[in-house]
């Protein structure tokens, strides 16, 4: 299963991992609307980002989360009725929404764009064992 | 069922009104003729007066039906309409339990309006058709099937070809027969009733929806009110709604962010505390059954007691272990609450299914209430058995446990026999017997099952008339008023709820108010005056959620975890961060600010205008506001005895002497004081409503609410008299 791992002792802040994601997927530089979330309230940096966990796939009333091949947690717009359930039931909080935007909620795809921009190799694109 | 195709008997094409913040601003009127096949179509305006009057859901079906009959219809004429629509915030799928519709009917039970909803996918899915609401109106001339296709904008009536008119097996067959493929069985939804309308006037409508987990056609019920036996007077056996396409923005709402920030937040706190609260993710509504036990308000034998030894079996605990978890049994898109609640792999015991497997949705609290500890019946597989059979058969579980528990202490007190009941011996608790009598209430096998199946109010006439039943006793016993039988919570102790119970539009339904633990509890409602406040306030605020196609449970069946800190009292009642929520998403659909002032003002003009409908209908007075005694307090000693020093306590705060004094006279002292009492309570709710003491509204309150319709006016000016006046 392909996840986005995070390493913050590496983290500088650039901020190139969001302006990557955003751009990518909403053609903006916003971190509002970046699948990864890098974070800094208390003096600690960490990163918000979907861990692959599928929390969100069982309360999706249409079925419309699923795992692709690479076990990555996909939305599908043709399915999804934009309920947003799975904003309120993510346990990390790694699911977003913008209604400025579009009405379905998006989150981390795993795709990389975010590690390869990375500058100082703080996030990484790694294999690990499925979940059920 | 094959797809035998159904013959197509008529058909009309539209052109969809387009969804602008809220509202299509047209409705769909269906005729059937009368018995003559002489169907019409029609789509009718949506006028700015019946927005501004009537918002949405149950005020556009009173305003419809009040349009279609005269004050001389009956429930079985041709002109009596089954009305169904949402509201404004119907079809959203951001926020949790906005997926409800109200249908509104002529009822064949209380012989006035009646409005019952439920949830399912039609409502939004007859408004993403381009509906507002849908009128049904006419007689058929055969069983017929009504096919709104919001897919391809035309409504088509066929001829029906089911073999079976039992609600999951027309549900299960609807969606097969319409459906593409299995993934399309979740773009329609059913409304259809069951045999026991042919002869009950507790038949309701069953709501489909397809749960794509389970694979399942899953119902909800409106169940009260008997608008199924409407629905099957009329030739109805199924309405059917497809609509494939939506999106989150379907509602074309103003400030699509508001509202994802107000549902997102809710789904939050219902994720991190439902288990914590309510438990409405496991448990549904059943998670009361044991907080009703503690409190002594779980109707046992007919309301005679509050608790019983063996709650345990219908605890949440035991129906947390029969639901299946995990499940997302929300009943439209976007409700995390997900209360609708079922039993999976269930081997049918009984009936006509006998031995097949079923999905049975539910129980809920009512039905594990009505269809149990009131019967005396504690075994959550006989309730689980009987749920899925008067869901099946179109019965209402309330009325049916309300009126089965009456008839249960009728056999018990010897009122009735064995040979009027054709060899059932219906004592509490005889689970076998009263099993068989809800086959045969729904089949109208005999004259005494469809006696049962007209309700309290006319069963204990045909009692008194056919067996010799005593009729004062049975009006004693009988928890039924307006022609509705009361929903399950023992309303004894707390003299706010008897108004919340009695002092209502529909009868003793719970959806005005619910204010035992205020009351009686919390003591948070010491005088009349805060009584009758509350019989203000709660009932305009619960009717609001009817006008917008809007469930009640997301409101105060989870809270925010500092909401009994924030606030005290009524306030803390009104769980305001909630209300907040409703305030600001109805101003993000409609474009409308809306204050809480405003919110009682839209409701107050549907509450006062349904009391007028229904004075219209020859009733509306005070004196169909009547409660039995075994609403206000112990008829027998049994009942007295199982609580004799709280009663006795209860008799001396009246300041009465009862040394001396025999149980049975105590019950009369006690049964005399709170009749007064209840006539002190109807008077200050009555003044508190702007109406006058017969229990009309005034002329000022009709012209400050802006319903002063000039037939409105004359019907006022005929019933008004100057003696009712209040005199400040």
């Amino acid at each position: 299963m392909k996840i986005i791992h995070y390493n913050a002792e590496k983290c500088v802040e650039c901020g190139a991992c969001m302006e990557a994601c955003s751009a990518a997927y909403f053609k903006e530089n916003s971190p509002e609307l970046s699948r990864i979330r890098i974070l800094n309230n208390t003096g600690f940096v960490s990163a918000n980002v979907c861990s692959q966990c599928g929390a969100c796939m069982a309360v999706c009333p249409t079925q419309a989360l699923e795992r692709d091949a690479n076990g990555v947690v996909q939305v599908r717009k043709d399915k999804c009725t934009s309920c947003l359930m799975c904003v309120g039931y993510c346990p990390a909080a790694s699911m977003f929404f913008n209604g400025d935007k579009q009405t379905e909620p998006f989150k981390c795809i795993a795709c990389g764009i975010c590690a390869r921009k990375c500058p100082t190799g703080a996030l990484e694109l790694i294999n690990v064992p499925a979940k059920a | 069922m094959s797809k035998t195709p159904m013959k197509l008997l008529a058909e009309w094409t539209y052109e969809p009104a387009k969804i602008h913040r809220g509202y299509s601003r047209e409705t769909l009127y269906v005729g059937l003729g009368n018995k003559d096949g002489n169907y019409k179509f029609e789509k009718r305006p949506v006028s700015d007066d019946m927005i501004e009057k009537f918002t949405g859901g149950r005020g556009f079906g009173l305003r419809l039906l009040w349009n279609a009959v005269t004050e001389k219809t009956k429930w079985n004429d041709p002109e009596n309409e089954i009305v169904i629509a949402g509201g404004p915030f119907c079809g959203i799928t951001q926020y949790p339990g906005a997926g409800k519709c109200y249908s509104v009917f002529l009822s064949p039970a209380t012989k006035q309006t009646y409005n019952s909803n439920a949830g399912g996918y039609f409502a939004p899915f007859l408004k993403f058709s381009g509906f507002d609401a849908m009128e049904l109106q006419g007689k058929a001339d055969r069983p017929v099937v009504i096919f709104i296709d919001g897919d391809n904008y035309k409504v088509q009536i066929f001829e029906s070809n089911l073999p079976d008119i039992n609600a999951y097996a027309v549900s299960e067959d609807l969606h097969e027969y319409f459906a593409k493929d299995e993934a399309d069985k979740r773009t329609i939804s059913v409304v259809s009733t069951g045999i026991g309308a042919r002869t009950s006037y507790w038949a309701g409508m069953n709501f489909s929806f397809y749960d794509v987990r389970r694979k399942v056609v899953r119902l909800k019920q409106a169940g009260r009110g008997g608008g199924g036996t409407v629905l099957y007077d009329k030739g109805v056996v199924a309405i059917v709604v497809k609509r494939t396409h939506f999106t989150g923005l379907e509602n074309d709402p103003a400030d699509i962010k508001t509202i994802q920030r107000c549902g997102t937040s809710l789904h939050k706190r219902i994720h991190d505390l439902d288990d914590k609260q309510c438990l409405m993710r496991s448990a549904g509504t059943a998670h009361l059954t044991e907080i009703m036990d503690a409190y002594k308000l779980l109707p046992v034998h007919n309301y005679k007691f509050g608790c019983h030894k063996d709650i345990e079996n219908i605890s949440s605990r035991s129906y947390i272990k029969l639901f299946t978890q995990g499940m997302a049994d929300g009943c439209w898109y976007g409700c995390s609450l997900a209360c609708a609640k079922g039993v999976d792999h269930f081997r049918l015991a009984t009936g006509p299914w006998k031995g097949r497997e079923v999905t049975v949705d539910g129980p809920e609290y009512e039905t594990a209430a009505g269809l149990g500890s009131n019967l005396g019946i504690f075994d959550p597989l006989w309730t689980i058995e009987a749920n899925f059979y008067a869901d099946h058969y179109g019965l209402d579980t309330i009325s049916l446990g309300t009126g089965m528990a009456f008839v249960c202490e009728c056999y018990e007190l010897g009122l009735i026999n064995k040979e009027n009941t054709h060899g059932l011996d219906l004592n509490f608790g005889n689970k076998d017997d009263i099993m068989e009598l809800l086959h045969r209430i729904a089949h109208g096998t005999d004259e005494f099952a469809i006696a049962c199946g007209h309700g309290v109010e006319e069963a204990r006439v045909y009692f008194s008339e056919h067996y010799g039943a005593d009729l004062a006793t049975m009006k004693k016993i009988g928890m039924v008023c307006q022609g509705l039988e009361a929903s399950e919570y023992r309303c004894q102790e707390s003299i706010a709820q008897w108004g919340g119970y009695f002092l209502t539009l529909k009868g003793p339904q719970h959806d005005e108010a619910w204010l035992i633990f205020m009351d009686m509890v919390n003591k948070q409602l010491p005088t009349y005056a805060d009584k009758a406040e509350a019989l203000f306030f709660f009932p305009n605020f619960r009717l609001w959620f009817s006008l917008q196609g809007l469930c009640k449970l997301p409101w105060n069946d989870i809270e925010p975890a500092d909401n009994g800190v924030r606030y005290k009292g009524l306030e803390a009642a009104r769980v305001p961060e909630h209300l907040q929520n409703y305030l600001d998403i109805f101003e993000a659909i409609t474009g409308k600010h809306l204050t809480r002032e405003g919110m009682i003002e839209q409701s107050e003009k549907v509450y006062n205008f349904e009391r007028i409908f229904n004075l219209r209908m020859g009733r509306g007075t005070a004196k169909y506001h009547d409660a039995p005694d075994r609403g206000l307090g112990p008829v027998w000693e049994d009942e007295w005895l199982a609580r004799p020093d709280y009663f006795d306590g209860k008799l001396k705060e009246f300041g009465e002497n009862i040394e001396g004094l025999s149980v049975k006279e105590k019950i009369a002292l006690l049964q005399k004081h709170r009749r007064k009492q209840w006539e002190e309570l109807k008077l200050a709710v009555y003044k508190r409503r702007g109406w006058n003491k017969n229990g009309i509204p005034t002329l000022a309150t009709v012209k400050r609410l802006g319903i002063d319709y000039p037939d409105v006016v004359e019907l006022l000016k005929k019933n008004l008299k100057p003696e009712d006046e209040f005199v400040d």
